[in-house]
């Protein structure tokens, strides 16, 4: 059974310009996919719809058998909790502490007054050192997040993801903005956390080559239309080369 | 940017420092203010300065009194301007773009800050005057209210300023909007809102005693009284002692907000 499936998905920022223009696909339960496709192609706006931190235009969404884009509220709220987030910005609370930031991914489960008090029980706290541990950043749990290199501070943001105990893990961009041996560490990361731990990962990169080698399917995105679906050992030059368009080959090759 | 457009400018500036030449003339002229005139009197009223407002040892022993309504006047300050920093807070996160609930909201929380803000402190004292009769009731609504309309300003800003991508992480968690707001936007903008409640507290400190003179409370009273009675050796020392204060005041501040920034 697909735990995610993209029906006839639309989604227009004003009248003239369509960001995405009648997406399907399915996602089944345990894969690692990746979208990739250049800047502008409307990668950022899919994965925001899958959590609805984009409202959907045209289409549906369907989570766990759950229409995404009929949700109230609450419901809306209990999807979130299942789904992580990991961002190209890290997107941390910069004057926190890492502990801190870990446990905002409790905030799902807590009633307004108990995560705004920062009411934590101990084994949530017990958890999120475990995660640090498990991602080799637990030494700088007490250091506030500013302190912290790109590299930890990406960890930092997949343990608040993994605290959630998520489904799916959505990945805007994760590396974008890593140097190469950060980026290495962080994909290793989000690998182990679909092989070991089962999540289903969705991310979204521009790297064709970071692609081919982490993920087992990749969706090829273009100008807000899928060109390309299917197993990642599949994609050849001649669709890279569809995706991104004469010039950004070129640019690649050099 | 070419050569011509860059001669353009110069031009511009040129007739602009014209312009204010010609307004400023204008405008003595038109209120017949003599500028040499007033520059002579310069030496005059320095004299009359040095020669009457002398602390005298007999003076002097009016001081612990002058000191209780100083202390008086510095805690009716800090107590409007937390007070206000409260109330702003509400205002500006109801007020600011990024966290507001709804529209209606917005408007009228920057309606009431730039209501309570465009008239002056000396004008809401004359106003609450009348309502609330001269006591220090009257004097702390007056800094209150001006207070949250300077405060509330400020804080939007600095709720603006704040940074939105953790706020979308939050959300993405499914936290609730009070989790946003308390564990994402005020850690952010906490700093900035401490610097300007302490800037706030010394500029009230300064008001207060203009608004004491208007409202007869703490120590603008003492200083209107005896300036009326012209006991100037006493209002030299009041002015001497609102002096130190403010320069304490200001000492202590700069401190905290290097230690807080």
């Amino acid at each position: 059974m697909s735990l995610l499936k993209v029906e006839g998905l639309s989604k227009f920022y004003d009248r003239e310009t369509k960001v995405l223009k009648d997406v399907n696909f399915e996602v089944k339960a345990g894969e690692f996919l990746s979208i990739i496709g250049p800047s502008g192609a409307g990668k950022s706006t899919l994965l925001r719809c899958m959590n609805r931190l984009v409202e959907i235009n045209e289409g549906k969404v369907i989570f766990n058998g759950l229409d995404v884009g009929a949700m109230k509220k609450k419901e809306l709220r209990k999807l979130r909790t299942n789904i992580g987030m990991i961002f190209q910005h890290y997107n941390l609370v910069p004057r926190l502490t890492v502990i801190e930031n870990v446990l905002h991914g409790r905030f799902g489960y807590k009633s307004t007054i108990q995560g705004v008090l920062g009411r934590f029980t101990e084994p949530e706290k017990e958890q999120a050192f475990f995660l640090l541990e498990k991602l080799g950043i637990s030494e700088h749990a007490y250091k506030r997040c500013d302190q912290l290199s790109g590299g930890q501070q990406q960890r930092v943001g997949i343990c608040r993801a993994l605290i959630q105990e998520p489904e799916l893990i959505l990945c805007d961009e994760p590396i974008a903005s890593l140097d190469p041996n950060s980026s290495k560490v962080i994909m290793d990361y989000l690998k182990s956390i679909s092989t070991e731990m089962g999540i289903t990962c969705i991310v979204n990169l521009h790297q064709v080559e970071v692609a081919k080698e982490y993920a087992s399917r990749i969706v090829g995105l273009k100008q807000g239309e899928i060109v390309f679906d299917g197993p990642s050992k599949l994609l050849y030059g001649e669709q890279i080369q569809n995706i991104y368009g004469m010039e950004s080959r070129e640019l690649i090759t050099v | 940017m070419n050569a011509k457009q860059m001669r353009k400018n110069k031009w511009q500036t040129t007739i602009f420092f014209i312009l204010i030449i010609i307004v400023t003339y204008l405008s003595t002229a038109i209120t017949k203010f003599n500028f040499i005139d007033s520059i002579a009197t310069i030496p005059a009223a320095f004299s009359w300065i040095f020669s009457n407002l002398l602390i005298t040892e007999e003076s002097l022993e009016k001081l612990p009194q002058i000191l209780e309504k100083l202390g008086e006047t510095i805690f009716m300050s800090i107590a409007a301007t937390t007070l206000a920093a409260v109330v702003s807070l509400f205002l500006a996160i109801m007020g600011s773009k990024t966290t507001k609930v709804n529209q209606t909201f917005s408007v009228i929380a920057r309606f009431i800050a730039s209501f309570s803000r465009n008239i002056p402190v000396v004008a809401w004292s004359l106003i609450l005057l009348i309502s609330f009769g001269q006591n220090s009731i009257t004097g702390f609504l007056a800094l209150f209210v001006a207070t949250v309309g300077f405060l509330t300003r400020a804080f939007i800003e600095s709720v603006d300023e704040a940074n939105q991508s953790s706020v979308e992480a939050l959300t993405a968690t499914g936290a609730t909007y009070f989790h946003m707001i308390s564990k994402a936007v005020i850690p952010q903008s906490l700093p900035q809102m401490l610097s300007w409640i302490l800037f706030m507290i010394e500029t009230n400190i300064r008001s207060a005693t203009l608004v004491g003179i208007l409202t007869g409370t703490g120590i603008g009273y003492m200083f209107d009284l005896y300036y009326k009675n012209m006991n100037y050796n006493l209002v030299a020392l009041i002015t001497f002692t609102i002096i130190i204060a403010v320069i304490a005041i200001e000492l202590i501040s700069n401190r905290i907000r290097r230690v807080i920034l």
